[in-house]
């Protein structure tokens, strides 16, 4: 990586054309592909923006604040000779930026010179570590169905109005390095927080700054803000400069970090919007053909490798337009990351919090976390098992909304207070409680002795005779 | 080496133009800017050429030269390919690491095969032997247990004039000397090929093997040959991946390519950590030692992921020729579907379906016709055996790629959504896939376990495909309205999801069933319903049937049961018999 920024360049006054966030500028020579421009206006304010495409004796330049008040003769701009580049330092933490990230929070420019490129180099596969090593986040859905683990990528699927942002508060409130089950207590190591806000409310940024103050963690996390207010093509940015300073935190100095990018649908819609203005070829919604690689360059840029003892877990939280799983960017997003935690509008309105529903969510990690030695012996197939009962429960619904409850088998009618149950006392917590994986378990298993014995198939026998509390005679 | 052929006028992310020579090669290999980025010609125009770089561009400008090499994008071949991992353009990842440190790095160039380690060889031809190409000169043990045969360059042909002693050579040292025409051609161990041009073979043979993968659903029900085509589409999250992965652990090959296409990094991290664990049943070796890996994932370059397609075929073709049988796995095509609709976009041409370029059948027919179960030229039999995995967007079977795959594919293992959210894995729908083998492999299931599997097969699917009718009533009047007989088929059908079609990736028993357990536990749940049926045909009520003992038993089988020990099966078939008996007894 390269260390320094190389300013000067030459300076080119006047350009070509300029539509939405895009300017052609002209008369340019030795431009390099993805170089760093800067943007002077008539009255000399300066903003930035990036080559796109570059022909001779032209450039198409992205302009991040955007182009209003910018005009054909009174801009200059300047090619400042190297790739985006930002400065990183551990006193970046307990700071907060622009979606550029530069401070926004009064305090200096951070003292370093060590700057990295934004958009940061693949990791090697073969020095990466597997992530192994499990999160406890003190939420059951999570813990108990859907682990996550240090250096997996595990989004939350959501929708407008739903309390994605109290669930992630929540999380990086209470993760703390995951321990076995039974083992005694010790202090969790506690993770550094870089946060990415990509066109949301100032209220929500609002909120999360109030949720880390409050837990005492504001010292141990950096904030990048692009706001809804704040110019959207700023926010292809920002989330990169997030995951550089994770990577230079991680990888450099072995921290354990934790990056939460809210909200990725508006980071698509820049993505999309930059694409019309240049008049690609759209693949599905209009979302450019590129869309899948655009995001996986962001996704990938967690896990853990073997030269350093730090590790980045990414939560990047999308709203679903129209709660539509099969959009486009949720869709791109679940065929990148490692699994995904779904939040539904029907537990919302049942008054259930977190309202994750269970049966669409995914740890693709988590047969790697649990178990022996790691959380519990049974604690695989007492999931695949609470998971199988409750998929069972919804059958069951749907045929009790046909012929009537009454008419259900005893077994069936079991199934559905299970399932009540589950949703009740499993899934629904309070937004101040911290479970551990012991109580989490224990709850499970009470769920599961509503069950006769001979419905649980995928644990196994020894495991019912040590943990099943049902009354069920039958063996 | 390579001169200067032009300068570049254009650069947008992996495509650039350049002006200058007008004899630059259509899909020459040319080498970019001062760094030397490797690239490939993709286009010409008069004077202008344009090239996909398979690294990063940016920085570059133009006016930066370009070097054309005279030579097409080709993967260098010879010992020291197995237990390898590359990237799309087969440059050895665990070397750049080495000079690179943790992230990949542009213009790093490696050899893809080492240069400096001897190979013991064993010459198997004599010299005045006429030999041509694809005839074996020698052997080297490229695994304890793997014999890699150093085979004549498909285009050549002549005498051999020379041969190497026994002895340990490096693969640039001559090995054999062959006079074509006028000439005297030395031999090394390395060969070069030309990704994009399949290796030749004699002609194809009828595939009617059955590549087994100890996949029950797989090989009992939906079998791929040895030498077929796969497709396996689904949406996020269905087991594309797991599925992949299991068929590369235990499929019946001699060597598994697997190519990680534009996917996880963790997920080939998870092959490299695990596969030198994992010990081949066959060879009682590790997995490793008969893999070869291609890692371009996602967020690496993605002009190289367009290529990794292309090496990976052609290092099977490779081992082919050798008359060996290769599996190889492409994870996910529709990622490299994406690489084309990617560089064509950039290259503003006329697109087709949903942005992808009109040319896009074309490549999914020339990828696949890439299989086959062959003669080769050297008179020896091999396969190379393609399973294709398939992402379409939202899980729409409609879209393009799984389209036009399902053309040139005769097995098509459809995952499906809510069988994945239910947790039934595989989630491979057994109503929407199919398997045009089927016909083709049951003389070797006959053969193989003197049972008659087409018959038992078809009847499982028959009884599967009732319960799908049936369900569909019960959902609207519930299962009391159903006949007792009706009801056995639910309950049978129930066995055969949960004990045969379910089965377990992680657990170390139930990941790999070999084919002798399959067809055991397949005649034992239609054993279980013939005797239900004469029970409550006799008017027994179908909840004594559904709680028999015995049928927790036979869903844990596939679990409890190992390979090794099959026979625990017949006290299995024992107790349904008693308990069976109980019943007619009661009822008769
Ligand atoms: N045979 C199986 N046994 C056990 N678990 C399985 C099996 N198949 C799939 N799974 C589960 O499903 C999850 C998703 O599978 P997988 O990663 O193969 O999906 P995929 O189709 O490759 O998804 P993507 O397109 O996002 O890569 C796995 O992490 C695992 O939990
Ligand atoms: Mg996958």
């Amino acid at each position: 990586m390269s260390d320094v920024t190389v300013l000067g360049g030459q300076e080119v006054v006047g350009v070509g054309r300029i539509e939405g966030p895009i300017m052609v500028v002209e008369g340019a020579s030795n431009v390099s592909y993805d170089e760093v421009v800067e943007i002077e206006d008539s009255r000399g304010d300066l903003r930035r923006g990036r080559v796109l495409e570059v022909g001779e004796g032209f450039a198409v330049v992205q302009v991040f604040a955007g182009s209003t008040g910018l005009s054909i003769d009174g801009t200059r701009v300047r090619f400042l000779g190297n790739t985006l580049h930002m400065p990183v330092a551990e006193e970046m933490l307990g700071r907060i930026f622009d979606g550029l990230g530069n401070p926004i929070d009064g305090g200096p420019e951070p003292l370093t010179d060590v700057y990295r490129d934004v958009n940061g180099q693949p990791i090697n596969p073969t020095a990466r570590i597997y992530p192994r090593d499990y999160i406890q986040t003190g939420i059951s859905t999570i813990d108990g169905v859907n682990t996550l683990l240090r250096g997996q990528k595990l989004p939350l699927f959501s929708g407008a109005g739903m309390p994605h942002d109290q669930l992630a508060a929540q999380i990086v409130r209470q993760a703390t390095l995951g321990k076995v089950a039974g083992a005694p207590h010790t202090e969790g190591e506690e993770f550094a927080i870089v946060f990415a806000a990509m066109g949301v409310k100032n209220d929500v940024a609002d909120y999360f700054r109030r949720s880390f103050t409050e837990s005492g963690a504001l010292t141990r996390v950096a904030m990048f803000l692009n706001l809804a207010d704040d110019p959207p093509v700023e926010r292809i940015v920002t989330p990169r400069a997030a995951l550089t300073l994770a990577e230079y935190l991680a990888y450099d100095l072995g921290k354990h970090v934790l990056v939460v990018l809210t909200d990725m649908t508006n980071y698509g819609e820049a993505l999309r919007q930059i694409s019309n203005v240049r008049g690609e070829v759209p693949s599905r919604k209009g979302y450019p053909g590129y869309l899948y690689s655009d995001l996986a360059s962001l996704y990938e840029r967690t896990g853990r490798i073997r030269t350093s003892q730090g590790s980045i877990t990414q939560i990047p939280i999308l709203t679903m337009p129209n709660d539509d799983m099969t959009h486009p960017m949720p869709d791109l997003t679940g065929y990148i990351t490692e699994g995904q935690i779904v939040l539904g509008r029907e537990l919302y309105y049942a008054g259930i919090y977190p309202p994750v529903t269970v049966l669409p969510s995914l740890s693709r990690l988590m047969k790697d976390g649990i178990g022996k030695g790691r959380t519990r012996d049974d604690h695989p197939r007492w999931g695949a098992q609470l998971y199988a009962g409750y998929a069972k429960t919804q059958d069951i619904r749907a045929l009790a909304s046909v012929i009537g409850e009454e008419e259900l088998s005893e077994v069936d009618q079991q199934y559905l207070k299970f399932g009540r149950a589950f949703e009740r006392e499993f899934v629904n917590q309070a937004f101040t409680e911290n479970r551990t994986i012991e109580r989490t378990l224990e709850i499970g298993w009470k769920l599961l002795s509503m069950l006769p014995k001979g419905e649980l198939t995928r644990v196994t026998l020894d495991e019912i005779s040590q943990y099943y509390k049902g009354d069920d005679a039958t063996s | 080496m390579s001169n200067e052929v032009g300068k570049i006028i254009w650069i947008s992310g992996p495509v650039v133009r350049a002006r200058g020579s007008r004899n630059v090669g259509m899909l020459e290999l040319v080498e970019v800017g001062a760094e030397r980025l490797v690239g490939e010609v993709i286009g010409l125009n008069g004077d202008q050429m344009t090239v996909q770089v398979y690294e990063e561009t940016a920085g570059m400008q133009p006016g930066a030269p370009i070097y054309g090499t005279g030579l097409p994008l080709s993967v260098e071949l010879g010992p020291g390919l197995l237990q390898s991992i590359y990237d799309g353009v087969q440059r050895p990842l665990p070397l750049i690491e080495q000079a690179e440190g943790s992230f990949i790095t542009r213009g790093a160039r490696f050899d893809s095969i080492s240069r400096e380690k001897k190979w013991s060889f064993t010459p198997k031809a004599n010299v005045g032997d006429a030999v041509k190409g694809g005839a074996v000169l020698g052997v080297v043990m490229e695994t304890d247990t793997f014999e890699h045969r150093v085979m004549v360059h498909p285009d050549d042909a002549g005498t051999l004039t020379w041969i190497a002693s026994s002895g340990e050579y490096t693969i640039n040292d001559i090995v054999a000397k062959i006079k074509i025409g006028k000439e005297e051609k030395p031999v090394t161990m390395l060969q070069r090929w030309p990704v994009r041009r399949a290796r030749p073979f004699v002609g194809r043979r009828g595939a009617n093997v059955p590549l087994i993968t100890g996949q029950r659903i797989l090989d009992t029900f939906f079998p791929v040959a040895k030498g077929g085509a796969a497709g396996i589409p689904g949406p996020f999250g269905s087991g594309k991946t797991v599925t992949q992965h299991s068929i590369a652990k235990w499929a019946d090959a001699d060597i598994i390519v697997y190519i990680g296409c534009g996917e996880r990094g963790n997920e080939m991290t998870e092959v490299l950590q695990e596969f030198p664990h994992l010990v081949d049943p066959r060879s009682n070796r590790p997995l490793m030692e008969r893999t070869v890996l291609i890692a371009n994932t996602s967020n690496m370059p993605v002009a190289a992921r367009e290529a990794s397609i292309y090496t990976g075929i052609t290092i099977a073709e490779y081992y082919r020729d050798m008359g060996y049988h290769v599996a190889l796995m492409a994870d996910s095509t529709s990622r490299w579907a994406e690489a084309l609709r990617e560089v064509s976009g950039r290259l503003e041409e006329m697109p087709a379906e949903e942005g992808y370029p009109a040319y896009l059948a074309g490549r999914l027919a020339e990828f696949y016709e890439r299989a086959g179960f062959v003669d080769n030229l050297n008179g020896t039999q091999g396969s190379v055996s393609i399973v294709g995995a398939v992402s379409p967007p939202g899980g729409d079977f409609s879209e393009p790629v799984t389209q036009h795959t399902k053309r040139y594919i005769r097995c098509f293992w459809a995952l499906d959504k809510s069988l994945a959210s239910a947790r039934h894995f595989p989630a491979i729908n057994w109503l929407d896939s199919y398997s045009e083998y089927i016909e083709d492999v049951s003389g070797w299931w006959r053969e193989k376990v003197g049972k008659d599997w087409l018959e038992m097969r078809n009847k499982a699917m028959e009884l599967l495909s009732e319960e799908a009718r049936l369900s569909q009533i019960v959902k609207l009047v519930g299962p009391d309205a159903l006949p007792y007989t009706e009801r056995m088929i639910l309950e049978t059908s129930r066995l055969i999801r949960e004990g045969i079609l379910q089965q377990n990736a992680t657990d170390a028993v139930d990941a790999y069933s070999s084919i002798e357990k399959q067809i055991r536990l397949l005649e034992m749940v239609l054993y279980f319903h013939e005797r239900g049926m004469a029970v409550v045909r006799r008017g027994a009520p179908i909840n004594l049937i559904h709680d028999l003992p015995v049928v927790d038993t036979i869903i844990r089988a596939k679990s409890s049961v190992t390979n090794e020990e099959i026979h625990k099966l017949d006290d299995i078939q024992k107790a349904i018999d008693e308990q069976m008996s109980q019943l007619d007894a009661e009822y008769r």
